[in-house]
Order: C-alpha cells, then sequence, then structure tokens
C-alpha cells in the first residue's frame, strides 16, 4: 500500500482517497520506455515512482569483449538522436588512451558534424516540447532539415540514424563535394536552417499559450540541479554555466568563439530557450569551422585521418600491393591490437550534456572495463522532483523538456 | 584562486595522512585510493573544504579485479570542481565476500542511481542507501553480471578456440 498519510484532505472526508496512476511504460507520451507510477489526488501528482531498465542491452558487458573499433557502433544507440556525437565521443576517448595526434582538418571536419548532431538532437527535443504542449507545427517545420541533417550524415558515412560515423583517427573517407554542397544549403541564411529556426522560434518564443504552460513548469534550482548530477542544456537553463566544449576543450573547441546560453529559473521554458540559442551558436560555429576547412591549400586540404597505421585501416588498394599494409588490416580486422595500458576518463558536451567514457586497459585487445557516463540516467533522478506538485499535462511536457532518451538511460 | 593536482594532494595529505594510498596521474587525473570505510569522510572533506570544493559527482561505477584476493571490486568516484575546472578519482577496495561501502546519497543526490547501478552491476552494497533495489536488470536476477566470472561468451565452446586468432 503507498503511504498516504501526508494527504491533506478537507473537513468532513470520510477517507483518504487518491488514484494510483500508471504512466508507461509504453504510452506514446513519454516518448520511449518510462515508467512512472504515479500518486494523483484528481489532476494532482503527490508523489512519482519512477522504473527504468526496460532496453538495457548491456553495452558495457558487450564492450568488454570487443576491440575498439567495434564499441563504435554500441555508442551509436546511446543517445541516438545524436549519434555522431557519441560516435566522436568515443573515438576521442580512444585517442586520448592510445596518444594518437589528430590533424586540424579532421578535429574541424568533426566539429562540423558534433555540431550538425547536436542541432539534430536539439530541434527534435524543442520541437516535441511543442508536440507535447499541443503544437504540432514547429516539429513538420523543422524535420526536414534533420532530413537534410541526415543526408549529410549519409553523405560522410553512408548511414543516417546509428552513424558508426568516424574512426580511431578521423573518418572513413573525406567528405565528398556534395557533402558540402548539403551543408551550404543546410547553412544558407535565406533559405536554410537559419531561417527556418527564426520561423520555428517565432512560433514559439513569445506565443501566449506556449508560455502559460512551460513557465514554471518542472523548475529545478541552480543548487539541485548540480547535486541532482545534471548537465547539458538542462543545468544550463537552471542558471550553471558548465559545459564541456569550454571547460575542458576538446577537438580544438578552444579555436571558435561562441557563448554558452544560460537560463535562470531551470523551467520548462528557460530549457527551451537554451537549445534554441545553443542550435543558434552551432551554426555559428559550423560556420567558422566550415571557414576554417577551407583555407586548407594543396596536400593538406585532403587529409581525413591521422596518421596512425596500427588503428586506421589501410587503403584497399595498399592492402593488396603492400606487405605492412596488409598485416596491419588482418590485425585491426580480426581485432588483435593490443592497446597500452591506462585508465583513462574522457567526456564530451553531448545533445544532453557531460557524456564521459571511463575505459581502463590492461593491455590487452579489449577494455578491461568500459563504462559510459549517461547524462540522462542521472539527471532522471530529479524527475520525481520536478513533477511533484504539477498537473499530470505538466510531467507530460517536463519529460520531453528534459530531453530524456531511454537507449541512453538504460544504455 | 586556482589549485592543481599538487595542492588537492597536499591538503588530502595534511588531512589524512598515511591513509591514503597510491597515488597517480593517469593521463593527468589525480587519482588515489582510500581505505573503505573512510570513503566518506574524504568525500565530505572534499565537498567541504573552501579550497577543494568537489562539489559534482561525475561518476560512479565499480570494477572487478578478481585476482586482487581480499579487495576484489573497486568503487571508482570520479569528483569535478566546477569552479576551477578540476577532475580528481578516488578508489576504494571491498572484499568481495562482504561489499559493504557507505553510500555518498546524503552527500549527492545524483549518487542515487549511480549506486543503484552498481548494486545492479557488480553487487557492492552501498550502506546507508535509501533504496538499493536492482535498476536496470530484472528484479528476479540473482547475481551481479558484470563480474568477471560471467564471460560474454560461452568458454566451454570449442569451436571458437583457435591458437593463432585467439577466443
Amino acid at each position: 500500500m503507498t503511504d498516504t498519510s501526508h494527504i491533506l484532505l478537507p473537513e468532513g472526508s470520510i477517507e483518504k482517497q487518491t488514484t494510483t496512476l500508471n504512466l508507461g511504460p509504453t504510452h506514446p507520451a513519454t516518448h520511449g520506455v518510462f515508467q512512472n507510477i504515479l500518486e494523483m489526488d484528481g489532476e494532482r501528482i503527490l508523489k512519482a515512482t519512477s522504473t527504468v531498465g526496460y532496453i538495457h542491452r548491456a553495452f558495457e558487458k558487450i564492450a568488454e569483449r570487443r576491440p575498439l573499433y567495434q564499441i563504435t557502433p554500441l555508442t551509436d544507440r546511446l543517445n541516438y538522436c545524436s549519434s555522431p556525437l557519441n560516435n566522436m565521443g568515443w573515438h576521442l576517448t580512444c585517442e586520448k588512451l592510445l596518444g594518437v595526434k589528430i590533424p586540424k582538418r579532421v578535429e574541424y571536419l568533426r566539429i562540423i558534424i558534433m555540431e550538425l548532431a547536436r542541432i539534430s538532437d536539439h530541434l527534435i527535443c524543442n520541437s516535441i516540447v511543442g508536440v507535447d504542449s499541443g503544437a504540432y507545427t514547429g516539429f513538420l517545420y523543422v524535420m526536414q532539415f534533420r532530413e537534410l541533417i541526415y543526408e549529410i550524415y549519409e553523405e560522410v558515412c553512408g548511414s543516417r540514424l546509428t552513424t558508426n560515423i568516424g574512426r580511431i583517427g578521423g573518418f572513413e573517407r573525406n567528405f565528398t563535394n556534395t557533402a558540402f554542397e548539403k551543408l551550404e544549403k543546410f547553412l544558407d541564411p535565406k533559405k536554410g536552417y537559419p531561417a527556418q529556426l527564426k520561423e520555428f522560434e517565432n512560433l514559439f518564443n513569445r506565443n501566449r499559450i506556449f508560455m502559460d504552460r512551460t513557465i514554471g513548469c518542472g523548475a529545478i534550482a541552480a543548487d539541485r540541479a548540480l547535486n541532482y548530477g545534471f548537465t547539458g542544456p538542462n543545468l544550463r537553463a537552471a542558471g550553471v554555466d558548465y559545459d564541456v566544449r569550454v571547460h575542458t576543450p576538446y577537438s580544438s573547441y578552444e579555436d571558435f568563439d561562441f557563448t554558452i546560453p544560460v537560463g535562470k529559473t531551470g523551467d520548462c521554458y528557460d530549457r527551451f530557450l537554451v537549445r534554441n540559442e545553443e542550435m543558434w551558436q552551432s551554426l555559428s560555429i559550423i560556420n567558422q569551422a566550415y571557414k576554417k576547412v577551407k583555407e586548407f591549400k594543396g596536400a593538406e586540404a585532403e587529409v581525413f585521418h591521422a596518421d596512425s597505421p596500427a588503428y586506421y585501416l589501410p587503403e584497399k588498394k595498399d592492402v593488396y600491393t603492400k606487405m605492412e599494409a596488409l598485416i596491419y588490416h588482418f590485425k585491426i580486422v580480426m581485432g588483435e591490437t593490443e592497446m597500452p595500458v591506462g585508465e583513462v576518463y574522457s567526456s564530451i558536451e553531448a545533445g544532453n550534456g557531460e557524456l564521459g567514457f571511463y575505459l581502463i586497459s590492461d593491455g590487452g585487445r579489449t577494455p578491461y572495463r568500459l563504462h559510459f557516463r549517461r547524462p540522462c540516467f542521472i539527471y532522471y533522478q530529479a524527475y520525481p522532483e520536478l513533477i511533484k506538485g504539477g498537473m499530470l499535462s505538466d510531467a507530460i511536457i517536463t519529460m520531453s523538456s528534459l530531453n530524456l532518451i531511454a537507449g541512453e538511460l538504460d544504455a | 584562486m586556482s589549485i592543481s593536482n599538487e595542492t588537492i594532494k597536499a591538503s588530502l595529505v595534511e588531512k589524512f595522512g598515511e591513509q591514503l594510498t597510491d597515488w597517480q596521474e593517469p593521463y593527468g587525473m589525480l587519482t588515489f585510493t582510500a581505505p573503505k570505510d573512510m570513503n566518506l569522510k574524504v568525500l565530505q572533506f572534499l565537498f567541504d573544504d573552501e579550497i577543494l570544493r568537489f562539489t559534482f559527482l561525475t561518476d560512479l561505477q565499480a570494477v572487478h579485479y578478481p585476482n586482487n584476493t581480499g579487495a576484489e571490486l573497486a568503487v571508482v568516484y570520479h569528483l569535478h570542481n566546477l569552479q576551477d575546472n578540476i577532475r580528481i578519482r578516488l578508489k576504494v577496495f571491498t572484499d568481495i565476500q562482504q561489499p559493504d561501502v557507505f553510500s555518498a546519497t546524503a552527500l549527492y543526490q545524483s549518487a542515487n542511481f549511480m549506486e543503484r547501478e552498481t548494486y545492479d552491476f557488480y553487487g557492492v552494497n552501498f550502506t546507508g542507501h535509501p533504496n538499493l533495489i536492482r535498476i536496470l536488470n530484472v528484479d528476479e536476477m540473482d547475481y551481479f553480471p558484470m563480474r568477471k566470472e560471467f564471460p560474454l561468451e560461452d568458454q566451454t565452446r570449442v569451436d571458437k578456440d583457435d591458437e593463432m586468432f585467439g577466443r
């Protein structure tokens, strides 16, 4: 029995009456597999108990039997709204362990891909907040640009959702001209994503209904957010300017000029605004990175991977003609490359916050231990506190504005 | 005022003396080991100290070392000082027969799920945790799957054994 002794009832009530409501695990409004057992007094939530783990796929265990490059597809399936970010985070972790030095052009190309992934992540989250508050239009508006982002991924790596993009040391192939053309189409201020985002903002930012629905809903104070381990846009909406890209720059983020938007109250509206502003910043970063990429001349302009033969697959024609390339090819494909002993923690700013990889190597061919710090998993603990005392409809909108991704949460 | 690995180490040694061992700096992150009954004291000191201010728990997980008799399980805390932007790693080793470690939930709310996950996969029994039940695995599971005695592939299979290629 649920303890209901804390519920105050009006004078004359015969007995304490609350309704137990099962929200999820497969409710369409939960956008994933989340179960919450709510104790309701009318429309108000008195208590929530969360259950997670419905799509746990034992990634950490599987990773203990796989060579480094085979773990990249596992990271795809963490936050599947922005798989390239997870892939890059994993490559950066491996490169840190192995001590591979990445050429500047590759780092800039990676930044382009990472920021595109961040945009695709944020635009889904923000438009879903719109859908959950009854505004479907914005969702359909931005979808065509997510499609364009996926086409750019496709040009680079051949797949769209679970990308497995890049390799340890760089990219699997150079960006084609089509990829750059599509990128230009995306960045075009008149017809591209900036114009669309402006329109999207016009729809929502000062929309009375939207503001009434989101302001003050699911708010969290900065100190509570920190104590709950919030990172990313959700923490910044509460007013803490922590961003891994600035605090611990990776992949040459220090070369770029961008600002970190922060909110004040940490409610759904602030989270929405912070994500919107981050998309503008991402667009500016992509523009800067693309400009820098275009500045490379001659042989430098063709560089798309680092020189790390032990981990980066040689070109196919070399495999057929050169002994050394054949050996490396064989060792990499068979997963026979031994890695250095060490333990490394590396993190990136993923769509939802600090995505960390804690990798322990005992000198074998597979990690001794690999742990993913999934931002979702950590901040989801605050969900019962965020929705307590609110309406049921606020709980739905809070969940979507936290951008909870079941794949990331359950690993 | 910014702090460095040296100043953190100095103030920890000043406070706890010889009890903290195994000081290392793999890839620049200060790493040390505390006795298992001291973990909360160390965490509390790192949290409260006006200079150290390690108030953000980035990550918490366990590692299983089956050959490390008497201290098979390691609980690893990653702490972050957000103001000075410095990270440290604290390890606590515990016996697998009686894997009791004090829970950090009173200090960090975020430790709640992370400790449940660690319990779920490694069976570390966090004393003082408000709700130490399985989180990602099914409730009926009666073993701790991330421990090394559960290999991922069936080790009895002979068709995959190969002298040249391993496994």
